[in-house]
């Protein structure tokens, strides 16, 4: 269960410092610290498991039949991502409480931010893609809502937007690319996955799975060029950033690579696509990082560059690159985060971020400023820190490669030049803000910070000095085992030290470290350069791209949407037709096989009364309550074809409901106007005959094709097992009750909802009746007739008997729940026509509600009740008891079930009809326009 | 008698969808009732037609299929269930909007649709 607490704890830390509103910031601050410690604790308890060569697992089943788990899994990536992920989150909640201003809701970023850790979690945790590419897409929701923190503000949205529009496409093409992946493998395990390299690599679909998966790793972690959307996600408050661009956001493109990089690396077409992004997007952010004149924007891209340069040791040839990269994984991290929290700083005392204002710092603020020195000293890649370290192994490993054939020695060549460029800037960094004369015009009076906002640098610059003087002590073990999980089982022979003596890397940094001062020493000279080249801003080209889309995509919507429900209903009709219609003309032959059975008499005059009933309706459908009164008739001749066709069940439900309908639409043509004026043109009139005359034929045929072959049903063993398996000879009503008992409590609940929806409608309706018909004749002074009322009330107990019978015979013979609800519901109906609701308000308080909810309880709870006894839900059991004098009678549970289902039919029945029927009690009279 | 069956079914599915393409809620929920009819014929027929033959065991040698049987009695039930929702729409929307037209008012054939 360890594993499952971690995003746990984590999750649970985000719900927590949401309600922390009404505490005071410390509390909140701690409160929120609370979880993501203990998450940190656990996970040290079990790093000495891993570190040991083990790989701790966990799966809870989830859709087994899909082969998605929820599965877990801890290894030495994995590991060494938690702790960077809990460390600096940790800090990082400690740095906000000092940066936030008074103004910002400190739950709200809080909650967020714990969010974003729980993603992030679960994504290095995961043992199941489909799993991790949730967890992914939940990083870049989150990052969004962190991103637009400060809502008020344009570019927060549109960073914000940015950001999600990219690593949200990427997270599209993953899960295609993880969707092939699993298709290739025949699972979505990850352990599965990683031990298939081979099977992966010989596939068919090697490439396109890789190129998917390498864009959704790419768009995350800001790779030329797809990097634009970084610089803007600046606008986050710097907290959020040193998150972000230095652990987590960022690093999970990175943590994607190292992840698949046992399964999908080793081809040449992975060496060339990663290695060559790596290095353009090295180079290009290291350049453009050095004319930055906003530090969070220098920093931004100085990311970019280190993320370049690990993407580019991942796409190298050599297994020690892989260790390279990993190492600087952990350094950059590090160092990133202890700039952006000295940025922080710096802008929260000064007021500014523009470097050509800042100036002298050193003399207000020179412990923060020690700080970031050293920082940046670590970024540039100066001995004695640890980002010396990892860069020296990066520039021997691109001595040992063969990437480009003879011209192999670009690479080095290059990355010299890209270390040239990291010097020149973090030395920009060191000296425009902290010497370099005097401040100009700050917006305040600059000083040191508070004291404990410095904590989480101080941290930060001591692991820099650490693993920089004594590397060996501090992360061998955590670097061993990553490197291990992700060379898949195998670690070379490495040594990270200070000191390997006089060789080609050391002279590369001396270049590196020279070529850059100097760069540095001659910046107005490529500024000025830099100002004559044409500005190519991304976010104008995508503001552009968007807008062009969305442009594009409102004028289809509006050339299909106009807002005419007709004329969609019409559209809808058409597709039907092309699709239903289609298939009819590559069959070869419309009847089939099957005996067709002569027409007699009964059959042709039931056929003539509901065609001609058919096409009275319509006829005279602008007179309504004549078109009401034909449609009747077909009605009435659909029950009679039900009889006629062996089906009685069928037969009495629909005579019942046919009864109800009609009752209904009566009420609600009292409320409607009479007549349908005349307004379709005599083209559209033409149109819609064309369709429904086009649908009419094209189901007919269907039907005809249908019953007209032999039939292959699975109702042998419904047949078979209703009165074995189910205890009643009435196979349909067995099948709603006990068979299918589940779909018959979704349909009792529909109608408990349709019921409600209908009364909710109902509710404070604005409406005007009548006071005459629609030819000025006053209604009849005698509301309710003698004779109707007199007849209904002695009718009233035998209607009741009636359906008492027809439910208690239903599991043997005709009849049932349903049937015996409508006939119950129909003879209360009666009694409301007869009477009025006041009347029956003054005999009966029914609150039909309770009763609605009532019934599909008692359905409900007799599926429940078979857990009792250790069953599946909804098993029935059923037995014959001998009572004497009455003789042998059979109890069922799922006459139970039935009863639930007679009381909600009953009340929703009622519900609907009693609702509008006293309306015409309440409503206000007054004449309206018919 | 199949073929009979079937253009009662056809004519059925025709006269509702022609009613549901008018543009007054009342025929349009006519039009509703009228394609349910349709609907539950042809779901019912997928069972073949069968005469004599009720599903109840013992009184008859064969059977008609039971299931679609099943599945169009429910059918029935919430078919009127929506019946009867849709129709209370329409009383509702005529009460708010003052009229009756499907599109919530008759609207100027010239006019275009704002968005």
């Amino acid at each position: 269960m360890t594993l499952l607490w971690i995003p746990l704890l984590s999750l649970l830390g985000s719900i927590i410092s949401s309600m922390t509103g009404k505490l005071t910031r410390n509390q909140s601050t701690r409160l929120t610290m609370l979880m993501p410690i203990i998450a940190l604790l656990m996970t040290i308890s079990l790093a000495p498991a891993v570190f040991s060569g083990e790989v701790i697992r966990e799966t809870f089943s989830w859709i087994p039949l899909l082969g998605v788990d929820i599965a877990f899994r801890l290894d030495g990536l994995a590991l060494l991502f938690v702790f960077m992920i809990l460390g600096i989150g940790i800090l990082v909640i400690f740095y906000a409480r000092y940066y936030l201003s008074s103004n910002d809701s400190m739950p709200k970023l809080y909650a967020y931010l714990m969010l974003f850790m729980t993603a992030m979690l679960g994504i290095v945790m995961s043992n199941n893609v489909i799993q991790l590419w949730f967890f992914w897409e939940l990083t870049s929701i989150s990052s969004f809502l962190l991103i637009s923190y400060w809502w008020h503000k344009p570019e927060a949205r549109k960073g914000a937007i940015m950001a999600l529009t990219v690593t949200g496409g990427g997270g599209l093409a993953l899960l295609a690319g993880l969707l092939l992946l699993g298709n290739i493998v025949g699972s979505y395990n990850l352990d599965v996955i990683l031990a298939s390299r081979e099977i992966i690599q010989a596939h068919a679909w090697y490439e396109v799975t890789l190129i998917l998966i390498l864009l959704g790793a790419f768009t995350k972690s800001a790779q030329f060029p797809f990097h634009f959307w970084l610089p803007h996600a600046m606008a986050a408050p710097t907290p959020v950033s040193a998150y972000l661009h230095s652990a987590t956001m960022v690093k999970a493109g990175i943590f994607l690579l190292a992840r698949f990089y046992p399964a999908l690396a080793g081809t040449d077409i992975w060496f060339i696509i990663v290695s060559l992004t790596g290095l353009a997007t090295l180079l290009f952010g290291a350049y453009i990082a050095l004319f930055k004149h906003d530090l969070k924007g220098l920093l931004a891209y100085s990311t970019i560059s280190h993320l370049g340069l690990i993407t580019l040791l991942f796409g190298l040839d050599t297994k020690l690159a892989a260790v390279a990269a990993i190492f600087h994984i952990i350094n950059h991290a590090t160092f990133k985060a202890s700039l952006f929290m000295a940025t922080g700083i710096i802008d929260h005392e000064t007021g500014t971020r523009d470097m050509r204002k800042l100036n002298g710092m050193w003399r207000f603020m020179p412990y923060t400023a020690t700080l970031a020195m050293v920082a940046a000293a670590a970024m540039a890649g100066v001995p004695l820190l640890n980002g010396f370290l990892s860069k020296e192994m990066f520039f021997a490993e691109t001595l040992h490669q063969q990437l480009l054939g003879s011209m192999s020695w670009l690479i080095p060549v290059l990355a010299t030049v890209a270390g040239a460029l990291a010097v020149a800037y973090s030395a920009r960094f060191i000296h425009d803000v902290f010497f370099n004369g005097d401040p100009i015009d700050l917006p305040k009076q600059p000083s040191e910070p508070p004291r404990y906002m410095r904590v989480p640098i101080e941290i930060l610059v001591a692991l820099c000095l650490l693993v920089g003087i004594f590397p060996n002590f501090i992360i061998d073990d955590i670097l061993k085992a990553a490197s291990f999980a992700v060379l898949g089982g195998y670690v070379p022979e490495f040594k990270v030290a200070l000191w390997h003596g006089f060789n080609l890397p050391l002279l590369m940094s001396a270049f590196a470290v020279g070529g850059g001062l100097f760069l540095y020493a001659q910046r107005r000279h490529l500024y000025k350069f830099q100002e004559s080249l044409p500005s190519l801003n991304a976010k104008k080209a995508f503001d552009g791209a968007m807008s062009a889309i969305t442009t594009w995509c409102q004028l289809k919507i509006n050339a299909i949407e106009n807002g005419s429900l007709q004329r969609y209903l019409m559209l809808i009709f058409l597709v039907v037709l092309l699709f239903a219609g289609w298939p009819l003309f590559e069959m070869n032959q419309l009847s089939g096989q099957k005996q067709l059975t002569p027409i007699d008499v009964h059959n042709a005059m039931g056929a003539a009364l509901l065609m001609v009933g058919a096409i009275c309706t319509v006829i005279w459908y602008r007179k309504r309550v004549v078109s009401l009164l034909m449609i009747s008739v077909v009605g009435l001749m659909v029950s009679v074809a039900f009889t006629r066709f062996s089906a009685p069940d069928l037969a009495l439900t629909q005579l019942t409901v046919e009864v109800v309908t009609i009752i209904l639409l009566m009420l609600a043509l009292f409320f409607l106007p009479q007549h349908s004026p005349r307004e379709s043109s005599s083209m559209r009139v033409l149109r819609d005959v064309g369709i429904s005359a086009g649908l009419g034929i094209v189901v007919a045929s269907i039907c005809y094709a249908l019953i007209t072959r032999p039939l292959e049903s699975i109702s042998d063993f419904f047949l078979a097992n209703a009165k074995t398996g189910g205890g009643g000879t009435n196979v349909v009503n067995v099948i709603l009750v006990d068979f299918r008992g589940f779909d018959t409590l979704g349909e009792i609940c529909v109608l408990g909802i349709a019921a409600l929806g209908i009364y909710k409608l109902l509710i404070n309706l604005p409406l005007f009746m009548p006071t005459s018909d629609s030819e000025g004749r006053p209604w009849a002074k005698e509301r309710y007739p003698v004779l109707l009322a007199s007849i209904s009330q002695s009718l009233l107990p035998l209607a009741l008997m009636v359906s008492f019978y027809i439910f208690l015979r239903g599991h043997n013979l005709p009849g049932g729940g349903f049937i015996a609800g409508l006939v119950t519901a129909v003879a209360f109906i009666l009694q409301y026509i007869a009477h009025g609701s006041n009347w029956i308000a003054e005999r009966l308080t029914i609150n039909y509600r309770k009763i609605i909810a009532s019934g599909i309880a008692i359905a409900l709870f007799t599926g429940v009740g078979s857990w009792f006894f250790g069953r599946p839900f909804m098993t029935t059991w059923f037995d014959y008891f001998d009572i004497p004098l009455i003789g042998e009678i059979e109890l069922a549970s799922a006459l139970v079930f039935d009863v639930g289902v007679y009381i909600t039919v009953v009340g929703a029945t009622l519900m609907i009809l009693a609702s509008l029927g006293q309306l015409t009690v309440n409503a206000p009279k007054k004449e309206v326009n018919v | 008698m199949e073929l009979l069956y079937a253009s009662c079914v056809g004519l059925l599915v025709a006269c509702g969808v022609f009613l549901i393409l008018r543009a007054r809620t009342f025929t349009v929920v006519l039009g509703l009732t009228m394609l349910s009819y349709a609907v539950n014929l042809f779901l019912f027929s997928s069972g073949r037609l069968s005469l004599n033959q009720a599903a109840v065991l013992g009184y008859s040698s064969g059977y008609a299929d039971p299931l679609p049987q099943a599945l169009v009695l429910t059918a029935i039930v919430i078919g009127f269930a929506m019946t009867a929702f849709v129709v209370i729409l329409a009383i509702r929307g005529r009460a708010d909007l003052g009229s009756d037209h499907v599109d919530g008012s008759v609207k100027d054939k010239n006019e275009k649709v704002k968005v």
